[in-house]
């Protein structure tokens, strides 16, 4: 039964246990069991919150066994990126600069989560602060892909996406400021989902670029994320930048799982060159897949897409060189060098230099040069026009089409230690998920099958601001098509672990 | 133009960063392959095309000024490095003479 269990959908699982067929404890239980057996192996989570995990699952239990209100997700089991502050688990964003640190407010979406009944198992790892397409950038070492061992997650939520992927959780949350959701979700073979940039809150998110920071759902279906997407979302009054509006009604359109009469844009500047071939065979398959099902399908050139990843790299950088900032050794985190003759700037400098890693000082460099005088035009204000430019392309395109497509990612998953020290080719990662953190639409990905070197390759799917509900219609007509052509679920022929 | 490793030294103060020769080094020829691919932004015709530093663009998001309980000096210095008579001990931040 328990082996059964971590097998089920977040949306099976909330049934059974409503059906009264498992307890919240059965279920939670099952899957530290599961996290238990595969997880010397993933190294998903950084932290394993057993004795809170269980009493949520009981405090579920016990509510529903008193007739109590109870949320959708109530009693399901989540893995939660360690970049959320939680106060009964560390959070450390990957970071030996926040080593330990118990933050002392919850994020608002740790309260949501918590309010709605959704277990906690702990927190998984992640590029330091973010930082990263493959985990590797952790400085608690690297997460590992269960479709193959040696190969990475993706980042920066590779640990979330590979907690899901590994059956440890049917749910996960990460935060995508330039991918770091999608991408992960999709060299995992597993749905991930940017929601609108305001869409979910940032408050307790350590920021890392704080006009792109989006957190979303991970899930093995369409349906899961989006019941996880509406349990997490709405307004905040405790985020400025956070969206007063409805939540777009995600659930129904995940149910809906209908393209006919949609119109569907392919951008050719998204899937071409540095696509490897195995991609791009499995993404035309997918827009014949979208044609055969009744969509309207057309390519829909943006233009402005081509320079999407040098605007990125010059705007995250600036965010992130600010908001850094704050880990200045004196409130909480690590000090280093402070022996009573040191000054306060040497403190800082010799702290920030040991806590650290690498990506991230050549990030905080590269931001501090970009805004510096004299060069502040030529860099920071010219990526700002060309952000301009990419919404406007955007703008463009969604007067054509309902929806735009692309390869999440331009390859499969990558050996770990391929591109650890070698930052372009790892910014590369993030062509084809950049566009949407710039212009702050909706974006998801949604696993369209294997590459001829076994891995998976992820199909995204794009929409207007506040159109989330689209992106979830598509995608789960696109994993209804494949699952009933397959015959099975595409995670099921994942053998890293098996 | 190849950025200089004093550039990126001094890059490294801006950033409060105590690096090593050999860290600076390393950095600096990374720093400069990095910076010569995004300056590509300088490609795009962007005359009178205005900025956009938000997506999604919002003016004066105010809340409810209500009152509520605030972190205990507890709470609040329970991560500190360093604890003086309830307070963050910090190191000095003028110098001695």
């Amino acid at each position: 039964m328990a082996g059964e269990l971590t097998m089920m959908t977040a949306a099976g699982l909330a049934a059974a246990m409503a059906a009264g067929e498992v307890s919240a404890l059965e279920v939670t239980d099952a899957h530290l069991a599961r996290i238990g057996d595969a997880d010397d192996r993933v190294r998903a989570f950084l932290h394993v919150a057993t004795e809170q995990a269980r009493q949520a699952a009981r405090a579920v239990d016990q509510r529903r066994a008193a007739g109590q209100p109870l949320g959708a997700l109530a009693g399901v089991p989540l893995a939660l990126k360690d970049v959320f502050t939680t106060t009964d688990m560390p959070t450390t964003c990957g970071s030996a600069i926040l080593d330990g640190w118990r933050p002392p407010y919850d994020a608002t979406i740790t309260r949501r989560l918590r309010a709605g009944g959704v277990v906690i198992l702990g927190k998984t790892n992640m590029d330091e602060f973010a930082m990263g397409s493959s985990t590797e950038n952790s400085a608690f070492g690297p997460s590992h892909n269960p479709w193959d061992l040696s190969r990475v997650p993706g980042g920066s939520s590779g640990g979330s996406a590979a907690a899901v992927a590994a059956f440890e959780a049917p749910l996960g949350i990460g935060t995508d400021t330039g991918g770091s959701i999608r991408q992960p979700a999709a060299v995992c073979g597993v749905v991930g989902v940017k929601p609108t940039y305001g869409g979910s809150s940032r408050y307790g998110v350590v920021a890392f670029a704080s006009s792109l920071d989006s957190p979303g759902p991970l899930a093995r279906t369409v349906l899961d994320a989006a019941l996880l997407h509406e349990v997490m979302s709405g307004h905040d009054p405790c985020d400025a930048t956070s969206v007063d509006a409805p939540v777009p009604p995600v659930v129904a359109a995940a149910r809906q799982a209908d393209v006919s009469g949609l119109r569907i844009g392919v951008v050719p500047e998204l899937s071409g060159e540095g696509c490897q071939p195995g991609v791009l065979a499995r993404f035309s398959e997918a827009v014949e897949l979208l044609e055969s099902l009744g969509a309207k399908v057309a390519e829909v050139s943006c233009p402005h897409f081509s320079y999407a990843l040098p605007a990125y790299y010059l705007i995250a950088p600036s965010e992130c060189s600010s908001n850094l900032a704050r880990f200045d050794a004196m409130r909480y985190g690590l000090r280093v060098g402070d022996d009573g003759t040191a000054s306060a700037e040497e403190v800082m400098s010799l702290t920030r230099a040991q806590g650290f890693g690498a990506e991230v000082k050549r990030r905080i460099m590269l931001g501090t040069y970009a805004l510096s005088s004299g060069y502040y035009d030529a860099y920071y204000g010219k990526a700002q026009q060309v952000r301009t430019l990419i919404i406007r392309d955007f703008e463009a395109a969604f007067e054509q089409v309902d929806v735009l497509v692309s390869p999440t990612t331009p390859t499969t998953a990558f050996p770990l230690g391929e591109r650890v020290d070698d930052p372009l080719a790892m910014y590369v990662a993030d062509l084809c998920t950049i566009p949407s953190d710039l212009a702050g639409n909706a974006a998801l990905s949604v696993p369209c099958g294997l590459a001829p070197d076994g891995l998976p390759v992820g199909l995204q799917i794009m929409a207007p601001v506040l159109a989330d509900d689209r992106i979830y219609r598509v995608g789960a007509a696109v994993e209804a098509a494949l699952d009933s052509r397959r015959g099975h679920r595409l995670l099921d022929q994942a053998k890293g672990l098996s | 133009m190849p950025i200089a490793r004093d550039d990126v030294a001094h890059l490294a103060r801006l950033s409060r960063l105590a690096l090593a020769d050999e860290e600076l080094d390393h950095l600096a020829a990374q720093l400069d392959v990095i910076i010569s691919a995004v300056a590509r932004v300088q490609e795009v015709a962007a005359e009178g095309i205005p900025p956009t530093s938000h997506a999604v663009p919002l003016v004066n998001v105010f809340r409810e000024d209500t009152e509520v309980l605030c972190l205990t000096a507890a709470e609040a210095l329970a991560a500190a490095p360093a604890v003086e008579q309830q307070r963050f001990r910090v190191p000095r931040i003028l110098a001695e003479d």
